[in-house]
């Protein structure tokens, strides 16, 4: 039975597994979308969200619980200015991954895993919706009409953003 | 040690690996260009996944 455990090992060693959240992590600060394999990805949605939501708040205690975590100045800089700032309004949920198919050599089925805040986008119309019933009972009316333009305007500018 | 008493027939053989087919991958139609594509999984022709542009359709 698989009770309660948690995680994947990812064919590593602690040390081995530590290291490589670690570098995922400096590469999805870095770039803010970085393709991996789903099992890396998923793992590293449960590493870096916590490390986002300290980064929120600047003060010397969150800055030193990111950087025994992550053991890299340029990475928490960079969080500390820049991620965490632009994600105060999310209340978690900081990444978003998709599946891209599967990987030539191997066979290892791959994905995108990016920063919400950094990568565009409000939810279209349809998940804008349902995100508004699942909150209490007020009427779940508003904002189908500003979705289709917004959404024109990104596309554009993802497109533009896929082009270079 | 148990031993097989008969070599395992053709058809006895056969019968056993009636159940080891690999499953059809489901497709859904691409929204943005028409191909198809996996159930969750961005488009691999435009890069598309639930009505926006997610990957370059290059890397995908």
């Amino acid at each position: 039975m698989r009770h309660r455990v948690k995680g994947r090992k990812l064919s590593r060693t602690a040390s081995h597994r530590k290291a490589t959240m670690r570098a995922l992590t400096m590469a999805l600060v870095k770039e803010h979308r970085i393709t991996t394999t789903v099992a890396k990805a998923k793992e590293l949605r449960s590493f870096v969200e916590p490390i986002i939501t300290r980064s929120k708040e600047d003060n010397l205690l969150n800055r030193r619980m990111v950087f025994s975590s992550l053991q890299n100045k340029e990475t928490v800089k960079k969080l500390f200015a820049e991620i965490g700032p632009q994600s105060v309004d999310r209340p978690g949920g900081y990444t978003r991954v998709i599946k891209l198919g599967f990987r030539q050599g191997d066979g290892a089925e791959m994905a995108m895993i990016e920063l919400v805040d950094f990568n565009d986008i409000k939810p279209e119309g349809k998940a804008t919706k349902k995100k508004r019933t699942r909150r209490a009972g007020k009427s779940n009316t508003p904002t189908t009409t500003e979705a289709p333009k917004a959404e024109a305007a990104e596309d554009a500018a993802d497109t533009a953003k896929a082009a270079e | 040690m148990a031993h097989p008493k008969r070599k395992t027939s053709k058809a006895r053989r056969d019968k056993r690996r009636s159940h080891h087919a690999i499953a059809d991958v489901t497709l859904a139609k691409c929204s943005n260009c028409g191909e198809m594509h996996r159930y969750h999984h961005a488009c691999a022709s435009c890069g598309y996944y639930r009505g926006r542009q997610v990957v370059n359709a290059a890397n995908a």
